[in-house]
């Protein structure tokens, strides 16, 4: 892939690459897995886990998306995408096709760190978009090492003893970077300009990997209304709760700064997993959340 | 069909090219999408945010595919000028 991408909405191209998915309706993934193979164009190949995008995608005789793609094992996302790097290198195609692991939060944060963290120590030229809907989705709400404190998943079901997540978010855009790679970025669906120059940016990386984690709210699984979507991802952002950032060239950059952060109830009042919390424990993690703030910057 | 036939050449196995025209995800609609073409500016946000890619793109404003929206109503929250309203099915 070489070249300047167009990000403006008028020049993106008109063919939908993934089209008839059964993914619940309002699916913050999809919106995702649409833009991204919207801009990485048909001369990419896949390699997907065990996902929401996999449930819901790859069916006999059919699948929705219209890229070559490989389905994988949990843990193998990553070292499935290095396989095919490394037949597309002999094969002297390197240039031409951008492979693709795509990976939901679990299989990146939990199972599969291991193989993507070993495919980064390599170098091999993959891009892995992780797209976070912050617990299990597809098997019933199990908590990943991706779940917020304080959220209820079927795992962490709450009750008199408050058994709620108790473990912060794993912080997957440091644990990448640190193993040196030329790109990594977070990002949001609810921003696609900023998703789609990152992914352009990924795309375009030629000697190592590149790493884009997104942001995908899930109706069923936090627990609002399905046409919410994209506003709660933007009051994600806005709350300060996820940050978009970048690491490129040895250095980390907030690429949105927030001047007046809105208030966290904003973002956690319309979710169900999160309807337990009072009003102080609102407060401690507003808290929580400054202290990032302070410490990124 | 001979039972000679190799799976690979896919004689014994139908296949379909990729993307999905056979499970037509519609009916699974509440809310129907309408469109007032009038308040349309053609932004494409709702092109961008649909995350069934069930609106198409036209010269002045966009168009709605009913075979694939599941009734979301993302395009409705999202609209910047009202011009989507979310219609109960079978009114």
């Amino acid at each position: 892939m070489s070249g300047v991408i167009s990000v403006r909405p008028k020049d993106l191209p008109f063919d939908e690459s993934v089209v008839g998915h059964l993914g619940c309706s309002g699916c913050g993934a999809f919106v995702a897995v649409r833009l991204a193979l919207k801009i990485l164009g048909d001369q990419t190949m896949l390699a997907i886990p065990a996902c929401c995008v996999l449930a819901t995608t790859c069916f006999y005789p059919q699948v929705p998306l219209k890229v070559p793609t490989l389905m994988t094992a949990f843990p193998a996302t990553a070292a499935t995408a290095s396989g095919i790097a490394a037949g597309l290198r002999h094969l002297g195609k390197k240039k031409e096709i951008t492979v693709v692991g795509l990976a939901g939060d679990g299989g990146t944060a939990d199972i599969g760190i291991q193989a993507l963290s070993g495919a980064l120590d390599r170098g091999d030229q993959i891009l892995y978009i992780c797209y976070d809907n912050e617990a299990y989705m597809n098997t019933g709400v199990q908590r990943s090492g991706a779940t917020p404190k304080g959220a209820r998943t079927t795992t962490t079901p709450g009750g008199q003893r408050g058994m709620w997540e108790s473990s912060p978010k794993k912080d997957l855009l440091s644990i990448v970077a640190a193993h040196g790679i030329p790109y990594a970025a977070t990002s949001c669906i609810s921003f696609p300009q900023d998703f789609m120059q990152k992914l352009a940016k990924a795309a375009q990386v030629e000697d190592g990997p590149s790493f884009i984690h997104v942001l995908a709210p899930c109706p069923p699984g936090w627990g609002y209304a399905s046409e919410k979507t994209i506003e709660l991802g933007k009051l994600a952002v806005e709350a300060g709760v996820f940050i978009l950032r970048e690491w490129e060239n040895g250095e980390m950059k907030v690429t949105r700064k927030l001047r007046k952060r809105k208030p966290l109830a904003e973002y956690l009042k319309p979710q169900a997993r999160f309807r337990h919390l009072t009003d102080e424990e609102i407060k401690a993690m507003e808290e929580e959340i400054a202290r990032a703030w302070e410490t990124i910057s | 069909m001979s039972p000679a036939q190799p799976l690979h050449q896919g004689r014994l196995i139908p296949h379909f090219p990729g993307g999905t025209v056979r499970q037509k995800t519609g009916s699974w609609r509440i809310f129907r999408p309408v469109l007032d073409v009038e308040k349309c500016n053609n932004c494409l946000l709702c092109w961008i945010f649909c995350p069934d890619g069930a609106i198409d793109r036209e010269e002045k404003w966009v168009t709605i595919g009913l075979d694939f929206c599941k009734g979301c109503g993302i395009c409705e929250n999202e609209c910047p000028t009202d011009a989507i309203t979310m219609v109960k099915e079978g009114k």
